[in-house]
This record gives C-alpha cells, sequence and structure tokens, in this order.
C-alpha cells in the first residue's frame, strides 16, 4: 500500500508545481505573443528582456531595497510590477531606434528574408542585452528573497511555494487584465485590427510603426513581469534568457503564434511539462523535455492547440 | 553574381595562405599566434555555415549542434578509447554528416522562423543532454611520448598550419559548390524557390546536400578546436554563444561567397578576443557584446556583409548600364532542338494532357471544381474566365504546386497527381508565372541555365540548351548577360518563357504572358509564341488580352467559380451566352457582330 502511494503523491505534486510554474509562464508567453500577433516578428531578445526584468525586480527589492519600506510581502510583488514599465521603456527605445529599421509594415508582408533580417537583428540585441548584463550585473545567481520563497502551503501531502502560488495568482490576474485590454480598449482594439492586417489599418489612418513600438515596449514588459514573478522562486544569472525562449516560443507555438489567450494556455502546457518530465527523466533534462515537445509540435502541429489555422510554416 | 574564373580562385586562396603562414611563422608571441589560429577556426565555421545558409537562405541558428559533436567525438574517443584526433576528428564529421541528415529531414519541412527556432533547439538540447551525460568538462590526456601522432605540439604554429590547411579545403569544396550545378541550384532555391521548383530543380534534395556538407565541415572544426583548446565543455561546444559567431561571422563578412566568412573572421576574431583579454576582468561578456553590436551593426548599414559592399562600390559605375532591349521583332529561330521524349509520343491531335475531374478547395472555396479537359497534342489551348475563376489555381494543380483533392491527371500516359513540381518539370511540363517569378540576381543566361539542368549532364551542355532557348525568344545577344533584377516586363516574360523552354518540354504552361505589355511586345511574344508552337510545343495559355487571344489559340475553354463552362473552338466559344454572361460582357457581344480585328 505504501509503496504504491508515493508515486501518485510525486504525481501530484508534479502536477500542482507545474500548474504554479505555468502560470507565469503563460504570463511570459503572453508578452512573446502580443509582439508575434501584433507586428509578426520573432524576437529572440524576450529572455533577455525577462532577465532584465529580474534584475530589475531583484535591485528593486534585495539589492538597493527602494521597496523595502513596503515590507517583505508586498515589496517583491511591487518590485515585479515595476519591472513593466521599465522594461516597457527600453524596449520602446530599442524599438524606435534599432528594431524599427527592419520591420514595419513594410517587411510584413514580406517573404522569408524579411523575416531573417529581424531574427539576426534581435539575435544581436539578445546577445548585447546578454552579455551587457553579465558585464553589469556578474555572473553570480541570484534570487529575489522573500519570507514566502522558503514557506509552504501544505494541501494533504502537497506542498505549494508560497512565493510560486502568489506569483501565479498574480500572473493570471496580469493576464486576466491584458486580456481585457486588448479586447475591450480602443487601443487593444486597434491592435488587434492592425495585427489582422496591417495594410489595411494603415489604409484606415492607424500609425502602425507607433503601434508596433507600442506592442513591442508592452510585450517585452509583461514578459519582464513575468520574470519579476520568479525571480522569487528561481535563482537565475545573466544567460537565463537563451533557455527562456525556447520555453517561451514552446508556449507560444503551442498555443498557437497569433492566439494572446492561446499563448497563456500554452505556457501553462509547459510549465507542466517541465515539472511531469522530472518524474521519469533526470532533473538536468527538463529543459530538453520542453526542447523535444517544441519540436514535436512544430513538426506535427504547427498551428497549434488552441490557436485558429492562420500560421504555417 | 559570376566571378573570376576558378584558376584565379585558386591563385587567390594560395596567396591568401601563403602570405598568412609567413605572418604566422613571423610572430613569436604565443598569444598572437593563438588568435591566428582562432581567426582560421572560426572563419571555417563561417564558411561550413555559408554552404547551407549562405548559399540556400536557409539561416541556421544552431550550427553548434555540428560543431559541438565533432568536438565532443573526437574528446571522446581520444579519452575513452585512445584513439588518436587523425582518425577521431574524421569520426566526427561522420557523426555530423549523420546528425545533418537526422535534424535535415524533419526541419527542411518549416519555413522562416519556424526553421530558425527549431534549428536554435538542437544544440541547446544536445548542451543539456552531455551536462547529463556527465561531460561537464574533459581534458584530452598528455601524449608527450608521441605529438605529431596525438597532435600535441609544443610549437603553436603547427596548429595554426593544421587549421590552415583545413580552412584552405573548405574554402576549396566552397568554391566548387559554388560554381557548380550544386550551388547554383541553391542560389535559385534562395531567390525564388518556387521558381526553382518548376525548373526541375529538387529543393530536399539540394538543401540536404548542402546542410551534410556543411555539417561535415562544422563537425571538423569543432574537433580541431577541441584539439587546440585540450579541453571541451558543453557551453564551449554546443552554447549559444558559438551558434551566434557561426552565424555572426559569414553575416558581417559576406553571405553566400566564401571569403566572406574569412574576412569576418580575420575582423571579429581578434577584437574580440583582445578587448577580452584586456577587458576581460572588468568586463566579462565584452566578447559577446563585440558579436552582438557587429551584427546589428551589419545589418543596419551593410546587410549583406563586407565584401559585397565593397564589391558593389567597385562595380556599381561599370554593371550600371543594362544592355537595352533589341529592337523589336527579334525573332530569328533556328531549327530548335525537337522536344524531349518522355512517355508515349502523342501524335497531333490526340490528347497530350487530360484532366479527369479534378477539384481543389481552400477551407469552404471551390477554387476548382471537377473541371474535365483534355489538351490536344500540338495546339495552342486558351483557358479564359473572370477574375478569380481558378485559371491559376488549376496551373498550379498541374504543375504540383497544390494538391488536387479529387481528380486524375494524365500527361502522356503519366499520371501527375501527387508528383512534386519539380518532376514534372522532368516530364516534359513548363511553366511561366502571373507575376514573373526570376532570380532577380542571377543574368539572364543563369536564370535560363538554371531550367535546362534538367535532362543536361554537364555545365557546358547546360549552357548550350539555355543558349539555344534564349535564341528562340530573341535575347541571345548582350541581353543574355544583364541581371534579371533589372530588366524591363517585356524582357522578364521573355526571360521566364526561355527558362520555360530550356528543358525543351512537350507542354508549356504559360500564365497571363501577355499582361501589362505594350501594343508591340505584345505581338513580338504572339510570334514567339506561334513559332515555339510550330517548333513542336503544345501551349497552354491563361490570358485576358481576348484580341490577341483569339489570333493566338486553336482551342478555348473558358473557367468561371472553378467550373469549366465552355470548352471549344474560339469561335463558337465567345458566342455562347453563358460565357458573355460570366465574363465577356455585353460590350463584346455588340462588338461582337464586327468582325474581330
Amino acid at each position: 500500500m505504501e509503496t504504491l502511494k508515493w508515486p501518485i503523491i510525486d504525481f501530484f505534486q508534479a502536477l500542482s508545481t507545474g500548474l504554479l510554474v505555468g502560470g507565469t509562464y503563460g504570463l511570459m508567453c503572453v508578452g512573446l505573443g502580443i509582439i508575434f500577433g501584433v507586428m509578426r516578428v520573432v524576437n529572440f531578445a524576450q529572455g533577455d528582456f525577462m532577465m532584465v526584468g529580474m534584475y530589475v525586480a531583484y535591485y528593486l527589492v534585495t539589492g538597493f531595497g527602494i521597496l523595502a519600506f513596503l515590507g517583505p510581502y508586498a515589496g517583491p510583488v511591487v518590485g515585479a510590477a515595476l519591472a513593466g514599465p521599465i522594461v516597457f521603456a527600453l524596449g520602446w527605445l530599442l524599438h524606435r531606434f534599432l528594431i524599427s529599421r527592419v520591420t514595419g509594415a513594410r517587411v510584413v508582408s514580406a517573404e522569408a528574408e524579411g523575416h531573417y533580417m529581424q531574427i539576426i537583428m534581435t539575435l544581436g540585441v539578445a546577445l548585447v542585452l546578454s552579455n551587457g548584463g553579465l558585464i553589469l550585473f556578474g555572473s553570480q545567481p541570484l534570487s529575489v528573497q522573500t519570507p514566502l520563497s522558503r514557506e509552504s502551503w501544505e494541501i494533504g501531502p502537497i506542498f505549494l511555494n508560497q512565493a510560486r502560488s502568489v506569483a501565479f495568482v498574480l500572473a493570471a490576474a496580469f493576464a486576466a487584465g491584458l486580456y481585457l485590454f486588448l479586447t475591450r480598449s480602443d487601443l487593444g482594439k486597434t491592435m488587434r485590427a492592425a495585427a489582422d492586417n496591417p495594410i489595411a489599418a494603415a489604409y484606415m489612418g492607424i500609425n502602425v510603426d507607433r503601434l508596433h513600438r507600442f506592442a513591442f515596449g508592452l510585450g517585452v514588459g509583461i514578459t519582464a513581469i513575468a520574470g519579476g514573478l520568479i525571480a522569487s522562486s528561481q535563482s537565475f544569472q545573466p544567460y537565463i534568457g537563451f533557455d527562456f525562449v525556447i520555453v517561451m516560443y514552446a508556449g507560444v507555438v503551442l498555443g498557437g503564434m497569433g492566439s494572446i489567450l492561446g499563448a497563456f494556455w500554452g505556457g501553462l502546457t509547459i510549465g507542466l511539462v517541465q515539472q511531469m518530465s522530472t518524474l521519469i527523466l533526470p532533473y538536468q533534462l527538463q529543459n530538453t523535455a520542453i526542447f523535444v515537445v517544441f519540436l514535436l509540435i512544430i513538426f506535427f502541429r504547427p498551428q497549434g492547440m488552441f490557436g485558429r489555422v492562420s500560421e504555417r510554416p | 553574381m559570376r566571378r573570376s574564373g576558378l584558376a584565379g580562385q585558386y591563385l587567390a586562396i594560395a596567396a591568401f595562405a601563403a602570405v598568412y603562414l609567413l605572418i604566422g611563422w613571423l610572430v613569436h608571441n604565443s598569444y598572437y599566434q593563438l588568435i591566428m589560429t582562432l581567426v582560421l577556426i572560426w572563419a571555417t565555421v563561417g564558411v561550413a555555415w555559408n554552404v547551407l545558409s549562405g548559399y540556400s537562405g536557409m539561416i541556421s541558428f544552431g550550427h553548434a549542434a555540428f560543431f559541438g559533436l565533432g568536438g565532443y567525438t573526437m574528446t571522446i574517443a581520444f579519452v575513452q578509447f585512445d584513439i588518436t584526433p587523425w582518425i577521431g576528428i574524421p569520426l566526427g564529421v561522420l557523426v555530423g554528416m549523420l546528425a545533418g541528415i537526422v535534424i535535415g529531414l524533419p526541419t527542411f519541412r518549416l519555413r522562416g522562423h519556424y526553421f530558425a527556432l527549431s534549428m536554435l533547439a538542437y544544440p541547446l538540447a544536445m548542451l543539456y543532454v552531455f551536462e547529463w551525460m556527465g561531460f561537464q568538462e574533459v581534458s584530452l590526456p598528455m601524449k608527450r611520448e608521441a605529438p605529431a601522432l596525438y597532435l600535441q605540439f609544443n610549437d603553436p604554429r603547427a596548429y595554426m598550419a593544421l587549421a590552415l590547411v583545413l580552412l584552405v579545403v573548405c574554402m576549396i569544396v566552397s568554391l566548387h559548390v559554388e560554381r557548380s550545378r550544386f550551388g547554383m541550384s541553391l542560389t535559385a532555391i534562395k531567390q525564388n524557390e518556387p521558381a526553382a521548383s518548376a525548373a526541375g530543380i529538387n529543393p530536399l534534395r539540394w538543401k540536404m546536400l548542402a546542410l551534410i556538407v556543411s555539417a561535415g565541415m562544422a563537425a571538423a572544426v569543432g574537433g580541431l578546436y577541441a584539439v587546440v583548446l585540450l579541453v571541451v565543455t558543453p557551453q564551449t561546444m554546443f552554447g549559444a554563444l558559438v551558434s551566434a559567431q557561426a552565424l555572426i561571422i559569414p553575416m558581417f563578412g559576406g553571405i553566400g561567397v566564401f571569403w566572406g566568412p574569412v574576412i569576418g573572421a580575420a575582423v571579429l576574431v581578434p577584437l574580440a578576443e583582445t578587448l577580452n583579454a584586456q577587458l576581460g576582468n572588468i568586463l566579462p561578456g565584452i566578447q559577446g557584446v563585440v558579436y552582438g553590436v557587429a551584427i546589428i551593426l551589419i545589418t543596419l548599414l551593410a546587410p549583406e556583409g563586407i565584401y559585397w559592399s565593397i564589391r558593389d562600390r567597385f562595380t556599381s559605375r561599370r554593371a550600371a548600364r543594362v544592355p537595352a532591349p533589341s529592337t523589336a521583332g527579334a525573332v530569328a529561330i533556328p531549327a530548335a532542338a525537337p522536344p524531349q521524349q518522355f512517355g508515349h509520343p502523342a501524335a497531333d491531335g490526340e490528347a497530350l494532357l487530360s484532366l479527369d475531374g479534378i477539384s481543389r478547395a481552400f477551407g469552404g472555396l471551390r477554387a476548382v471544381d471537377d473541371v474535365t479537359l483534355s489538351i490536344k497534342a500540338g495546339t495552342i489551348h486558351g483557358i479564359i474566365g473572370p477574375n478569380g475563376a481558378g485559371k491559376t489555381t488549376l496551373f498550379n494543380v498541374i504543375n504540383g504546386f497544390l494538391l488536387a483533392d479529387t481528380g486524375s491527371i494524365a500527361f502522356a500516359g503519366t499520371e501527375l497527381v501527387g508528383r512534386k513540381p519539380h518532376e514534372i518539370c522532368r516530364h516534359g511540363i513548363g511553366r511561366t508565372f502571373q507575376v514573373v517569378r526570376a532570380f532577380p540576381r542571377m543574368t539572364v543566361l543563369e536564370n535560363v541555365i538554371v531550367g535546362a539542368y534538367v535532362g543536361t549532364a554537364s555545365n557546358v551542355e547546360a549552357e548550350r540548351f539555355a543558349m539555344a532557348a534564349l535564341e528562340r525568344v530573341g535575347m541571345a545577344d548582350e541581353q543574355a548577360q544583364a541581371i534579371a533584377g533589372g530588366l524591363t516586363t517585356k524582357q522578364l516574360r521573355l526571360m521566364e518563357l526561355a527558362r520555360a523552354l530550356a528543358p525543351r518540354p512537350r507542354l508549356l504552361l504559360l500564365d497571363e504572358t501577355l499582361a501589362g505589355l505594350a501594343h508591340d511586345a505584345l505581338e513580338d511574344i504572339v510570334q514567339i509564341i506561334r513559332q515555339v508552337n510550330r517548333d513542336g510545343v503544345t501551349v497552354v495559355i491563361i490570358e485576358h488580352t481576348m484580341q490577341a487571344m483569339m489570333k493566338l489559340a486553336d482551342h478555348f475553354s473558358v473557367l468561371d467559380h472553378g467550373k469549366l463552362i465552355a470548352s471549344g473552338p474560339p469561335a463558337s466559344v465567345v458566342k455562347d451566352a453563358v460565357v458573355i454572361e460570366a465574363y465577356l460582357g455585353r460590350k463584346w457581344m455588340e462588338r461582337a457582330k464586327d468582325p474581330v480585328a
């Protein structure tokens, strides 16, 4: 009896941890999904913007301790939330001066070659951000310390890490808010119109370039918030972006490229895959499991599980 | 595209190698010697990347996979089985090539960003696997007793010489790829893949070959890198920076030409290494920043790399003048080569192409709806109908771009449904496109040579076929050397016609070849099509210019909403009330009372 019980508990433990981790992955993927959905740009630097968000949260909460006055509970949350606008500004500027040179309405309709110039540009940005991060922040792994990081709620035999649980709730709230913004507000509707048909949108008097800049800033800002939330339950260093870029793309592709809601479910699923893989695979191979799932999705269902059939490989 | 001759290139490579070796021999500082070796190693990685991505345009973000496999194969063979790198490196090459096949087969089905992202995933996945297998840091054992046997030289210049030999070998292989049918096919695929496959090139075959060659080179240099460093770690072999360098060095130096990576490595490697040595302690990521900034600058300022920018600056004045189109009516048609014979010969009047119940839908839209039609050998068959009637879709189904949902297509006794475009081209069906699909950076002659690869064994023969085809359209003069990107509409249409004629097809599918042409040009092309037809090529033509069609076609078929609504001799079809209602309109009926001009 006892011997049967443990694998089941392990299963539910991995399931619940996977859901909690997956919530923040979901938010992260929503950020990438906005950029891809609106701009059709593959942003390699997305993971590095997330990394910047982690460091912003770290310095606000632990490093400089600016948010210490908010106390150990609210501080990390506010720190993560503040990473959003700061990284939004960084993304806005990078788009204004670099990325807009190889994107925009002019490139949207272009074939493969136009896409490649964007990918290569964002690869350059990724290298500068991650290595610039190494210069600025050092290679020492860090994490945002909160009293919640080491506390767990116990539900029967299952442990729910408190920092992760809080991050999950906040991530889901941010994603829901964003969904309402995109579906209800005028700006959100404009963005979706420009995503559907940038050329028609331009004829309707929408400034597509300015909209893309906003979408890029919003997308990286959202991902940075997710990064800030993760930072309290996971240690990070400047090179963490490259791993997460695959995690995020796996989620976005799974959800159907271009679908915002799908991106959230996709990210959640990837979190589950990552945690569940530890049941059968060694701990070090959890990212390899994600890559394999990612490749399988691309090969067999490139339109995703949740999205509409609009994008083909 | 045409560059100096093969002998000149060999001379240039030899001169480069000699000068490099001379400088290397005079340098005594071992640190500079190491940098000079690293320049060669990364140049080779770039040359390897260029063979796939530079020539074919499929940008790989994961060449670290092959580099790392080469390095680890050599290392594991050495450490665990005491196998010398002289054998270990070739073993690594085999493993790398095998990985190329395993990775290429599924991944080449993907396009654009999907291809890029999945290529990125392979080396990262391998990185974790090698870490998990316990190869975090593997050092090569010291073999002082037999340095030459185990590639452990005291003099760093020996490594430089080895790296130089490897680079030169890869450059020569690259040169031959560039100058052969292999390279031309890859370039054609890069510039316009649908046009290349319609011209008989099998894209998957050439891309796979390019990946195998490229992976082999990357694996070889990965093995050598491990020998030079004496230690491998998953990060130095499979890390994202390795893949990034493999891409950035050739993109910086010049894409699609093997000198590009050499230039790129010669600039970037010393810069990054020196900065790393000087400032590495205070600025630990400076190397990555150098590569990141380099690729950002190059995408903004010279998207094709230094080599092409410099070359364009030198040649722009000379090449600016595109030869003028030859004066009107150059319809000099010599006794053209007879069309090739595939399958059963079809005598004039017999059906050469028979469509039976062909349908093709896009979602709910039935673009081609149960079309049954037969094209008689030796005729000119016009297909008319309003915009969106499914005419081009019908062509796409015939030449294999689209798979028919139902029905069958017989061409001289062969079933075409299910065959790929390049196979259908090989069976003797050529086509042109509604919007001309040229290979814009090739010359007119090169464009047509690509078409002539079908059915020719040697390059000389292909060129002869291409010239014959150009002669048939009246472009076998100075126009043949013009770059396709600068041609007039008429020249483009004629060039595309020549490309379709080059493999000597039995059937030509012409998609609005006459659209958008001035009256004179239209007359010229009508004459050429007539002559081609008289030489024995059956023609199916989509056209809106009714006057030209009335003169040209022996037979009309009318499509509307995907359905064949009429088929027959032109004179009777244009009087058909249904056709007038659907397509021609009332005005036509009034004009038709007068004799057709």
